[in-house]
């Protein structure tokens, strides 16, 4: 979503974006003139009249899971999206009996909370795990 | 003569020059000074509906449509921006 017009998205798509993926960008490029969607989601720049860098999660419930806001000239990393989109998937599933600690990822170990494991996290989380 | 300028990542704007124009913010008195706020986890997202371009149609959009599954809603600068 930017405050681009749908006019200019297909053109930014059919241009160039196509070029990049196969068939052109699969999903809805959305259109926010004047920045009203934006500005409900904190991310509108009425100083500069767009929106900056927001990405939010939201889950089947429509509930915002996660956000994270950038500045114009770093871009995103769409991999780590992913990954908080499998950590909050499977906190879902476990009904909140599990939970990711820091640098969780798929095959990697879940914490259960509970009161056994009140102060012998560092039993079974070490440091290292925090990293790829 | 018109001055070249560099394309960076913030979309080029321009805004008026010379004496201070007074804003029609200024002239109505007391109006309350709308704050921006960040939304919060946790806490449902707002609902909208937005014009959209997709697979070449150009469709309305409700963020409500897409309950019960994941959505991953993205707001970037502007088309045509380098990153």
């Amino acid at each position: 979503m930017s405050i681009d017009s749908v006019f200019v998205h297909k053109m930014w798509d059919d241009y160039e974006l196509s070029k990049m993926v196969d068939g052109g960008v699969p999903f809805p490029m959305m259109s926010d003139a004047g920045g009203k969607v934006g500005s409900i989601y904190g991310v509108y720049d009425d100083d500069a009249g767009v929106e900056t860098r927001g990405r939010f999660i939201i889950d089947p419930d429509g509930v915002v899971q996660g956000f994270e806001v950038l500045t114009p000239p770093v871009g995103r990393n769409v991999s780590e999206s992913l990954r908080q989109i499998q950590a909050f998937q499977l906190v879902r599933e476990s009904k909140g009996t599990e939970a990711t600690p820091s640098g969780w990822k798929p095959g990697k170990l879940t914490l259960k909370p509970g009161v056994d494991l009140v102060g012998k996290v560092w039993e079974v989380w070490k440091t290292s795990m925090a990293f790829d | 003569m018109p001055e070249e300028f560099k394309a960076g990542c913030a979309r080029p704007t321009g805004g008026p020059v010379g004496e201070t124009v007074e804003k029609e913010e200024t002239i109505i008195k007391n109006k309350p000074k709308e704050i921006q706020r960040m939304i919060q986890v946790g806490k449902k997202a707002p609902d909208f509906s937005a014009p959209a371009y997709l697979n070449g149609k150009f469709v309305n959009i409700n963020l409500s449509e897409y309950l019960g599954k994941w959505v991953v809603l993205c707001f970037y600068p502007g088309d045509f921006t380098f990153v």
